[in-house]
Parts: C-alpha cells; structure tokens; sequence
C-alpha cells in the first residue's frame, strides 16, 4: 500500500490560499453578502421604518384619516407622509445642520447641532467604551448607570466642596469621578470573584443603590443647593468646570476630547497591553485563561474597576461639562444607552466612537424633533433599540434584504457572553 | 432487522464528510465500522439516525426505502443509538431518562413513574444490564450509564444499535461485559453496529468489519483479518506500531509527591493519599480509566487546584503556596486533557495561543505592553517547527483541526526550557499521522533531560510510551509496575485489584483483554 | 482473586468524608451573627425607649377586630437580641451544617425584624404599627414579583435566559391600562397584558432559538424597547388623552365565603382581586407541572441537555418556544396587576425594576418555584416594611432614600452571600444549533 500523507481530510481545506479580490470586487462582495458596515446600514434602514410607523401612529391627523381610510386613503398616505417627513427632517436639522441657520448671524446657530452632537457623544463613547471593556472581559456590566452616578457624586462634591487652583480642581475632581466609578463597579467584580455573584444581578441593584444614595445626598445640607427646596445640589465652582471648545454660546466642552483620549487608551489597552491580553484571554476562555497561569478573580476585580472608571468620567462629563449640578436625573439616561452603543459598536473602540456619535445625534435630534413637531423623543429609543437587535441577528437582515450567507464571518458581540453557568 | 445504506453522501460546506458509502447490515449480525478519528463513522451514524440529512444516497430498512426526518423517525422504525457522549441528563434518575420521549402518564396526566420502573427493572433483567433505577445518572459510574444507554433504545424496542466507540471509557472488564451483551444481543436477533478506532475489539467482536478511511469505504474484511492488514486499510499506509525509543536514563528526581489527596467542596475524595516521584529523562505513565483522580491529580500539579493533604515539591522546592503561574515558571510545562476547553482560547489566533503562558515576559511583552513582532516571530518558527497547518500564525485557533490544536499546545509548552512536562491524553481525537508525532516529540523531550508524567486512558500509548507506570482506581495509585508488565495484568488493576490480586489473576483472565503483545503502541 | 459484589459497582465510585464548613468561613459567620445580635441587644433592646409596641394584626375597617398586640419594646430586643448571640456562639463553637444553616440564618433575620419592628413601635403609646399592613403590603408588592418570577421558571428550565422579565411586565401593564380603558372591561384588559407580554417572550424567543443572540443582552436590548414603546406610547397616546386611554377600570376585590371569614388570614389571602387568585393557582401547577408531569419532564430535559432530549424524539426547538411564550403570557398578567389590579391607570416605566428583583428571585430561588416564591415574598416584606417605616412616626427617623435601598441591599447580599455559585439549568443560555 502507498504512502497517501497524513494530513486529516479537514485540513486539506484549510490549505487553500486566501484569494485577494480586488477592490471593485470586494464592494460587490460586500453588498452581496453584507459586510458589517452594509449591514449595520440596513437594520438602521429597518428601524427607521419601525419609527415611522410609531410616527405615523402617534400623529393625530393621520390616526383620524385611517379613520376613513377606505373612503379616501391618498389622506391617510399625505397626512402619515407629512408627520413621518417633518419627524426626520427635524432630527437631522438637531443633529447634524439646519439650512436655516444659514440666514442667521454669526457662526454660532450653523455649528449649534454638531455641537449638541458631540456634547451627547462624549458621555456615550465613554459608557460604551465602559461596556465594551468588560465585555471583551467576559463581563456585562449593566451597573454604568450607578457607576455614572458615583463618579458624579464625587467629581461634583469636590468640585463644589473644595477651592482649589483652575486645572487642579478640575484634575481633583476627574479623578474623584473615576474613582467613585472605579469602586463602585469594583464591588461588583469583587463579589464575583469572591462569592460568584453574576455580575448582571450585582450591577443592577448597585444602579439601585446609586440611585438612593443620591437622593438621600440631594436632601441633606452640605450637598443640597443652599435656601432651595428642590432636589438639586450646589453648583460645581467654575475652576472645576470642563471647558467650553466652541466658545461660550456653544454648549461642547472638553469631555468630547477626554471621550476620544479614552478611545484611543482602551484600543491600546485591549490590542497592545499585556493586562489586555489576560482581559481578553479571560473573557474568551476562563478555563484556558487559568490554566495558561492567569489569575481569573483579579481580572474580574481589574476589568470591573476600569470599566468603573470609565463610568465614572461619563459622570464627570455630565457633572463638570453639561449640567455642573447634581440632581436625581443626571443619570439622564446615558446608562443604558452605553450598552447600546458598546453593542452597536461591537465592543471595539473605533466602533464604539462611530456609535456614540450616531446615538449622540439621535438624541441631539430628538430634542429638536420633540420642540419642533411634537413627536415624543422615546422613538428615538426605540429606533436605538431596534438597530441592535437587527444588528445582533445578521441572518435576519440576510433573510430580509435575500442577501446570500456570509462566508466566515466574524462572532458578534451578540454572541459573545455565555449563560448564567459561564 | 436488515440494514442498507446505498451511496450515502454527507457534506459540510466543502468538507466532504461522507463520500457515496455503502454498507450492508444483516439481520442478527454485529457488523463492525472501523476507521480512526475523523473517517466519518460517526457522521455516517448521525445520518443513519436522523440527526444530518443526506444529501446523496439513500436508506433502506429491509429492503424498503426510508427517509429520517429526525431522531424520532428513526427510533420508530427500529434504530437505537448509543452515543460516544452519553444522552443522558445527569440529574435525572435512571427510570426518568429511560422514560423520556415516550411518557406514559396516569389518568390525570402525571407522570407513572412506578410504572415506568417496573419496565426498566423487566428489560434489564431480561437482557442481564443491571441498573439501579431511582439512582441519579450523574451518581454512576461510567459502564453503568452506558448500560442505561442500552436499556433506553432496547426500551423503544430497537432492532438494529448502533454504538458508537462504546468501550472508549470502559475498563478492561467493563468492555468483556459489554461484548457479552452485545453477542446475547445478537444470538436475540438484534443487529449491532459496533463502530471503533480499536482493531483489537473490532477483530473480537464482529462478524463482518467495514473500514472507512477519508469519509469513503475502502474496504470489508472478516474478522479473521490480521491487525497489521486492517491498520493500514484504516490508515491508508503501513503503520509503525511501536515508538522507537532508547531505554531511559533517570537523573535526579524532579517531581516528588507525598501523600497528597484532593477533596471536592462537596466531600467527595478525588485523589486519595497519593505519593510517587519522576525523575529527570523518564517518561512516569499514570494509567487508568477516566474519571479515577488523574485529571485532580495533574490539576494540583500545576497549582490549579490545592490539595487538602500532602506536599508535592519540583526539584526540591515545594510548590504548595505557588499560584499556577510561579509554577509554570519554574520550568514546568501542561498539556491538558480537554485542548479546546482549557489549552486553547479559541477566539484568539495561534500567534497568541503560542504565548499564551508567557506572554508578559520578555521578548513578547515588558513593561506592560506587547510586543507584537517578537510574538508573530515565535509564531512562524514554532509553525515550522511543529508541522502546524496551516502554517500561518494568524489562522484563529479554533478553526484548526484537532491534532494541529494539540501540535499548538505542545509547541507552547515545548518552547521553553523544561524541567518537567505534564501531559494528559496527548493523542484523544487525533489521526495515526499526528500521534506518531506528537509521541516523537514527548519521546525527544525526554531525552533532552526532562521529567515526564503522562496521564493516558489509552493502555497501548501507556504500553508504547512509558519508562514505569502507575494505575489510578479511585483516587488512589492502584499499584505501580515496571514497563513490560502484561497489559492484562495493568488493566486489573485499572478495575481495582491489588498488584497482588492482579498478578495472580492474570493468567485467569478472559482472552478478551489480553492485548496481543505485538500490538503495544500505537493502535 | 476476590470478586466484587455486583452492587458495589452501582454506587458512587468515590468515598465522601463530611467536610465541616471551613473553619475561617464559620469564624466569619458566627462573628456576623454575633455582632447582628449585639446589635439588636443594644439598639434595639437597652436603646428602646419605655413602654409597649403596640401591634395592630386587622384592618381598621375590618368586620372581625383583633386586639392590639402589646409587646414591652426594651424586653423583646434584649431576650431576642441574647438569642441570636446564643446561635452565633453555638455556631463559632460547635458549628451548624451547611444544610441547617439556612434555618438558622431565617431565624437571625426574623428574631431581628421582630426586635426593629418593637424598638421602633416603642416610646409613643399613641402610635400602633399595623402588622396587618405590612403583611398585605407584602402580597400586595410581592404579586408582580412571583408572576415575574415564574415566567423566568418557565424560561429558563427549558434553557431560555429571561432578562426581558422587566420588559414583559411593563408591556404588560401598558397593554392591561390601554385594552381596558378602550374596551370598558378589565377582562380584555387582562388577555391584552397576558398577549403583550406573550408577544415580547416570542420576540425572545425568535432571537435567542432562531438566531441564537445572547440572552443577556437580548434581554436588556428588549427592555429597553418596551420602555421607549411604552414611554413612547403615554406620551404620545396617555398623555394627550387620559380618558380615552388611560382610564381603566380597577379590579375589584371578590371574597371568598368562609375563607375570607377568617381572622387574619381572611382578609388577607381571600379578599383579593382575581390576578391573586390566578397567583395561587399559578405557583401550585407550575410547581406540579415542572416536576410531576411529561411536560415539565421535557421542560427540564431540554433545559439541561438539548441534545439528549433531541436523540430521542423531543423537539428542543418547539419546547423552548412554548415555553418562553407560556412565561411571556405569565409575566403580561404580573404586568396587568401593575396597573388594572392596583392603582389602574398607566404611568412611565411602572414596573421600576421589579422584573429584575423577580429575575434575582428566580437565581435566588435555584430555579425552582418554591423557592422564587418565598424569594419574592421575601422581597416584597423587604419593600413593604420600607413603606410602613417611612409612614409610621418611629421614634428615630431613618430617612427614607435609604429604606427604599433596603429591598436591593438585601438582593445584592442574597447573590452574593447566601446563594453563591448556584447551579443553573446545565444548558441555560445556550442556544441548541443542530450541527
């Protein structure tokens, strides 16, 4: 009998040399079998529909024309095209630029969306960047909100407790904002690495717990603002205050930068450190993670205090850039809008910049859409929501625009994490 | 039950897994299906079975055509399956996995447990499979849950089994067990399909043997077929069924362990009082049937898990407060058992996964950062070096076959200086290519000086690769030989014999276990 | 050679020593509970003002008055307070087992909250605390956990993650508020909740069978949808309308004759309105059903090992969905007690975590229905007795953002502490891809 090699069958087809299309070759690729730029495209296209169709819904003239739909149905297609036009239109002149700016004076009003834009895209780059860090770890971090709170609490309290030089201060103040994110995300990686409570449980009654604190801080005196009976805290000294970037008219401050400084820090921090390494070996694989000498617990403890950390600046940007005072909404959402945008993202910074600016001018817009044609500002939440859902199945995207299955593919963030047992 | 399949093909993408194989399957006859690891025997069953759909060929149940939508199509007509993996819930009792997926329930729509009982205790009894019925799966020992196996397709009133590399986790005398059952099963008029990579039980056991090599039949034989002739139908080539290796030369001793047991949370004793030492340049085999303390026991080795009692010491430093990675670093190299599972991180590529335990030392990482040219460095050599396909340190390590995921680990741990190499079930899963090499490579590290511990179930590559060897039976070390020792008499001791017992006892036993001397090796 | 007996081969292959709980671990405990005691003894006990705690145990409306209950505060927290040191040194001493530890530690709790609850009802004679009301509070809060809490049963024994229970709840609610205000009748009012929470558990189901996204996230990722829908769906419907939207009609109460007779009991078990009835008619078949019949047999095959359970004829697939639509229908009806079962119309974002506390329950309860039970009656007492504190003129004020923390703090340390690394259903959160 001869010699026939020993190659097992399956390797035989691992052998086959990577074919390198050409650039018109790969566009077409990419459109056929939907690359995640086309995909992430497509399920926007999606849940724009679905906000149309709430648009629709919630306008009172075309509710009352589906009324004689049958009779005169052309009403109901104007009236629904009217409200779904007038929508869009408004959340595209908040976020990104309003032609009637053109006619007004000064500089101010043409670059007042941007602004908005980036001033909603700082606090959401960095939860999501916050998310995405535990989430290469192996973590879902859902406590960002109490996180957030934390950070704010401490950056504010220095930041109107103390009297300080100008940059000192608002250093002070930043790093107590970490730290107060960094040990309240700390805590739950300490109970998971030492008594194996699930991170998911832990972080959402830390959120509650945050969210305590700061009413009960709201109401005392040291933190409530003198002579008011409102829930709401001293104001933040101006030495600790982020700057403003475009001048004072203009609402963007320095938080936009720290978000983008930050970026560029977990890209280092998860392709080129060491400790990213061993977060993302960890995340992948536990077992092969602690077998291969890693210590398991203290990635928990060290990924939950980064993520903390970011957290805690989201707070700070809110605290000592946008709002300079406490009050029991400061949160503003931005909490769980960070898993959004870490998911969107897909857990990579570059994405993760790219989603928050797409968020942030969803919510820049949605301001704009609420004042100008009252259509209430939670479509844009649904919108959001609806994006990553479509986003985390590609198949049904596939299956609904009859693109051909991808060959390979990466592992969405979607799949990422495992059940309870993990 | 006469079974034929004609020109069954099965495709997964552009892998061909099952290539227009025919098979014949008279009635009452223990038809053998032989081929190694990856030949697609099991693909062929999972068609048979309903669990793939065929995209070529057909299936023809006494000579009438049949097509199986799912696994319920193909019980209903006769076809029962005992899986390499059990199918068993563990924390069920034995009459609930008999029972489930054809419940009978009383009046008011409740389970009829008692019912259900008194039909397993009926089957097992005529069939002579002894099962505990109320006891938890999860409770049992191995053979045992293969039994409830058997009983859950005799129970659906199977006509042809099919079992699938059923004696992988039995002891020697659970195996002869097992094959008195399978001829009772027979002279009973049931078919049986006995699928194996082991020429020896293939030859003993079957009326007629089917090779599969590369998803396609390459040949039948009778069972009175020689074991070198079937090898290399299997293999495609002749096959060296021996590791060439130079007797052994001891230096100082590396490896000294004091009486050390391992005790789970729940209390359970896995590792009970064990004490032996490895020298330098010797292969030290620990044998014995999965699940009997060896996996606990390397797991305290390398600092991963803490032993309740005793000492264990490398080159006279004793290792009992070290964490997993002062251990490593002490020049101690791990080759687990389960690859996937706890030597590879998957998602990462093989680049990474050759770095895996020193990748913050120097050149690869200082300071706190990477260094990703040294890494990508390491990576082409050792590919060269291994034989890693492809060769190309970027490929993710999960789409790799299973034996170049163990050349990966291997290299990794190979890559530094060693003092002692620890590995377990080198060669599970692998093809006759890759296990004549990786036995090569743990032969050469030897000679280089280093102390080796190998954990195998596999009693050949005991056999073919040790300098002593050692028998685990429930935690304990059963008894330790020197190498030529009959395998007959190690297998008694992996059903738990004393040395004496068994040495006794050899001659007495049944032909069934006894290997042919010439075939300690490889297969 | 000797041969085996034959049964010695069926047992366990390894011997089991009874291990005592590490020694450090019982240090901690037993000095947790001693310094608990020390606290009750001192606070509540030598630091009670003079006087009785009175305890009212009937509504002031009710047919049957019972006394007031009169206990002297300082005695109580001194006798109770000297008993949970007692436990504490016989645990540091001779040590409880793992298994009666879980007694011992109700009994820390219970012996505590009685102390607090004296301490606290002691120094005004004028003052009664109404023990009657806390225990309907804590039916009253702990009905829409334990629906919650059994729509996540029904999940995740069949290996479906349910993090959505919050979601379903509140879709619930809205649907319940916006069916009946339309329709004029709570009956539609409970099968619109009953379907909308369906529908969320098919969307659960669709994306985590069919396209096999991870369940936490899906989970939190539809949460937040049914919030934007619902906020969306207030403002823009709710808001501009109430009367035509938001105007349900409030369940009334139906009392059982005889039962709602009794003392106690009666009024407080069987004077409720039909959701509750459905409650205790829920735990019993859930329960009895997932261990007892062919459905949760499969249920629970499926949920530990789908593929053993596809080797012999279950359909994985089919059983999860069903099972994911029937928590769906569950939780929805938890939902509507939201809304038409308590207060009756819709405001934003009702459910206020509660489908999270019933997930906490769930893993709190290792999947099993008896046990999320008395999870979410032990969270729903957690947030009642927060209600009757911050109401009640105690003779030290505790300021009430921290009491409202008390239900969290008390799920936080029951993760993390009492439960620990708990078991759940071997293939919980996996998707079943047939290869």
């Amino acid at each position: 009998m001869t010699y026939q090699g020993t190659a097992p069958a399956s390797a035989a087809e691992e052998m086959l040399p990577e074919a390198k299309p050409g650039p018109a070759r790969r566009l077409v690729d990419a459109i056929r079998y939907g690359n995640s730029v086309v995909l992430t495209l497509l399920a926007m296209l999606c849940a724009l529909l679905v906000g149309a169709i709430m648009i629709v819904i919630a306008d009172p003239p075309t509710r009352s024309a589906m009324g004689y739909f049958f009779s005169s149905p052309w009403d109901t297609f104007t009236r629904g095209w009217h409200a779904i036009s007038a929508g869009y239109v408004a959340l595209f002149e908040g976020s990104v630029f309003n032609p009637d700016s053109l006619y007004s004076n000064g500089h101010t009003p043409i670059f007042g969306p941007i602004s908005n834009t980036l001033l909603n895209a700082a606090p959401l780059i960095l939860g999501g960047l916050a998310v995405g860090v535990a989430f290469r770890a192996g973590l879902f971090n859902i406590g960002v909100q109490g996180q957030l709170i934390m950070g704010a609490i401490c950056a504010g309290y220095v930041g109107f407790a103390f009297r300080l030089p100008p940059l000192l201060h608002l250093l002070a103040a930043l790093l107590a904002g970490v730290i107060g994110g960094a040990v309240w995300g700390g805590i739950a990686g300490w109970l998971k690495a030492r008594t194996g409570a699930h991170e998911v449980i832990s972080t959402i009654m830390m959120n509650y717990l945050a969210l305590g604190l700061l009413n009960y801080l709201l109401g005392i005196s040291g933190f409530q603002a003198p002579g008011s009976n409102q829930a709401i805290s001293r104001s933040v000294h101006g030495t600790a205050r982020l700057p403003h970037l475009l001048g004072p008219n203009l609402s963007l401050h320095l938080g936009i930068v720290i978000a983008l400084l930050a970026a560029l820090g977990c890209w280092w921090l998860l392709t080129r450190s060491t400790l990213g390494f061993s977060l993302r070996a960890v995340g992948a694989n536990p077992s092969a993670a602690r077998t291969a000498g890693m210590k398991i617990e203290r990635s928990y403890v060290v990924v939950m205090l980064i993520s903390g950390g970011l957290a805690g600046l989201v707070g700070c940007s809110q605290i000592l850039g946008t709002n300079h005072a406490l009050t029991g909404d400061i949160d503003a959402g931005f909490g769980f809008d960070a898993i959004t945008v870490a998911l969107l993202g897909q857990a990579s910074p570059r994405g993760t910049i790219f989603a928050g600016l797409l968020f942030g001018a969803f919510r820049a817009g949605g301001v704009v859409m609420v004042a100008n044609t009252g259509i209430p500002a939670d479509v844009v939440l649904v919108i959001e929501a609806v994006i990553v859902l479509f986003l985390a199945a590609p198949a049904l995207i596939r299956a609904i625009f009859r693109l051909r299955e991808s060959r390979g593919g990466g592992v969405g963030v979607g799949q990422l994490a495992k059940g309870w047992n993990a | 039950m006469k079974l034929e399949l004609r020109a069954i093909t099965k495709r997964f993408g552009s892998f061909t897994a099952n290539d227009a194989v025919d098979l014949v399957v008279e009635p009452g006859e223990i038809h053998g299906l032989l081929g190694e690891n990856g030949a697609g025997k099991t693909t062929l069953m999972n068609v048979l079975y309903g669990l793939y759909q065929p995209d070529e060929g057909e299936i023809l149940i006494d000579d009438v055509p049949v097509t199986f939508k799912g696994p319920g199509h193909a019980m209903s007509a006769g076809i029962g399956m005992v899986h390499q993996h059990f199918m068993l819930i563990p924390v069920f009792t034995v009459t609930e996995n008999v029972m489930l997926g054809h419940e009978q329930t009383t009046p008011g729509g409740f389970l009829n447990r008692r019912r259900a009982g008194r039909e397993v205790a009926a089957i097992s009894k005529r069939y002579g499979l002894e099962v505990p019925p109320d006891a938890l799966v999860a409770d049992l020992p191995v053979g045992v849950q293969q039994r409830v196996e058997i009983l859950k397709a005799l129970s659906r009133d199977a006509r042809l089994l099919v079992l699938d590399e059923p004696t992988a986790v039995l002891t020697p005398q659970e195996t002869d067990e097992l094959i008195t059952v399978m001829r009772a099963l027979r002279d009973g008029g049931t078919s049986i399909v006995f699928i194996s990579h082991k020429l020896r039980e293939v030859r003993e056991v079957a009326d007629k043997i089917t090779v599969l090599r590369r998803g396609a039949v390459v040949g039948t034989a009778e069972p009175g077929a020689s074991q070198s002739e079937l090898a290399s139908m299997m293999v495609g080539r002749p096959v060296q069924l021996t590791v060439d290796k130079e007797p052994a030369q001891p230096a100082d001793v590396v490896l000294q362990v004091d009486g050390v047991s391992v005790v789970d949370p729940n209390g359970v004793v896995l590792v009970d009082n064990v004490s032996f030492a490895v020298r330098g340049g010797e292969i030290y085999a620990l044998a014995g049937v999965q699940g009997n303390g060896q996996t606990e026991l390397t797991e305290a080795l390398v600092g991963l898990t803490t032993p309740t009692r005793g000492t264990i010491a490398i080159t006279g430093r004793n290792i009992g407060k070290l964490s997993t990675d002062e251990i490593l670093d002490i020049g101690v190299g791990y080759v687990p058992e389960d690859r996937l599972h706890d030597g590879l991180v998957g998602q990462f590529s093989v680049a990474e996964n050759l770095v895996l335990d020193h990748f913050d030392r120097p050149p690869y990482g200082s300071r706190g950062s990477l260094n990703l040219r040294a890494i990508a460095d390491n990576a082409a050599v050792r590919v060269q070096e291994f034989d890693v396909r492809p060769a190309n340190g970027l490929a993710g390590a999960s789409t790799l076959s299973g034996g170049n995921q163990q050349k990966v680990v291997l290299a990794r741990e190979m890559s530094r200086p060693l003092k002692l190499l620890i590995v377990a079930q080198p060669t599970r899963g692998l093809d006759v290519g890759s296990m004549e090499f990786v036995h090569r490579r743990i032969v050469a590290e030897r000679d280089r000086g280093t102390a080796i511990v190998l954990i195998s179930t596999e009693l050949d590559e005991v056999l073919g690769l040790a300098d002593r060897i050692a028998v685990m039976y429930r935690g304990r070390i059963q008894g330790e030989v020197p190498v030529g020792t009959p395998a007959a008499q190690i297998g008694m001791l992996m059903a738990g014999s004393t040395s004496a017992e068994a040495a006794a006892g050899t001659t007495s036993l049944s032909k069934g276990a006894v290997a042919a001397p010439g075939a300690a090796g490889v297969l | 050679m000797t041969q085996r007996p034959p049964e010695d081969e069926l047992v366990v292959t390894h011997e089991v020593v009874e291990i005592a709980v590490s020694t450090r671990r019982r240090t901690i405990a037993g000095i947790a509970i001693i310094v608990t005691g020390l606290i009750c003894l001192l606070a509540w006990g030598l630091g009670s003002k003079a006087g009785d705690a009175a305890f009212a145990l009937s509504d002031i409306a009710d047919k049957h008055q019972i006394p007031f209950v009169r206990i002297p505060g300082k005695a109580a927290g001194v006798v109770l307070g000297l008993l949970i040191v007692l436990l504490g040194c016989w645990h540091l001493a001779r040590g409880f087992s793992a298994r009666s530890m879980r007694w011992v530690l109700s009994a820390v709790l219970l012996c505590f909250v009685i102390a607090f609850l004296c301490w606290a009802g002691t120094g005004d004679p004028t003052l009664q605390l109404s023990i009657f009301g806390l225990l309907q509070g804590t039916i009253f809060l702990a009905v829409p956990l334990i629906l919650g809490a059994l729509a996540g049963i029904l999940c995740e024994r069949s290996g479906v993650i349910n993090v959505a229970i919050e979601g379903q709840l509140l879709a619930g609610a809205f649907a319940g508020a916006l069916a009946a205000t339309v329709a004029h009748n709570a009956g539609v009012g409970i099968l619109a909740a009953m379907l909308a929470g369906a529908v969320i558990g098919a969307l659960l189901g669709v994306f985590a069978i069919r396209y096999a996204v991870n369940q936490v996230v899906l989970g939190v990722v539809l949460n937040l949808l049914v919030l934007g829908l619902t906020n969306f769906g207030y403002d823009a419907l709710m808001q501009k309308n109430t009367e035509g939207f938001n105007n349900p009609t409030v369940l009334a109460p139906i009392k059982v004759p005889l039962l709602g007779d009794i003392p106690l009991v009666g009024p407080l078990l069987f004077d409720a309105n039909i959701i509750v009835y459905c409650v205790y008619v829920l735990i019993v078949v859930v329960d009895v059903a997932l261990f007892r019949t062919r459905w949760g047999l499969r249920t629970r095959a499926v949920g530990e090992h789908p593929k053993a359970a596809d080797t012999v004829g279950i359909k994985v697939s089919r059983t999860r969905y069903l099972n994911v639509i029937l928590g769906g229908l569950v939780a929805g009806l938890g939902g509507a007690y939201l809304t038409i079962g308590a207060v009756g119309s819709f405001s934003g974002n009702i459910s206020s975590g509660k489908g999270f506390i019933a997930l906490a329950a769930v893993i709190f309860g290792r999947w099993s229905p008896r046990g999320a039970v008395g999870a979410a009656l032990l969270f729903g007492f957690a947030d009642a007795l927060q209600t009757l504190l911050s109401a009640s003129h105690t003779p030290v004020t505790v300021p009430s953002a921290f009491l409202s923390m008390l239900p969290y703090l008390a799920t936080l340390f029951a993760v993390a502490g009492l439960v620990g690394r708990v078991q759940a259903p071997a293939a919980d959160g996996e998707p079943y891809l047939k290869g």
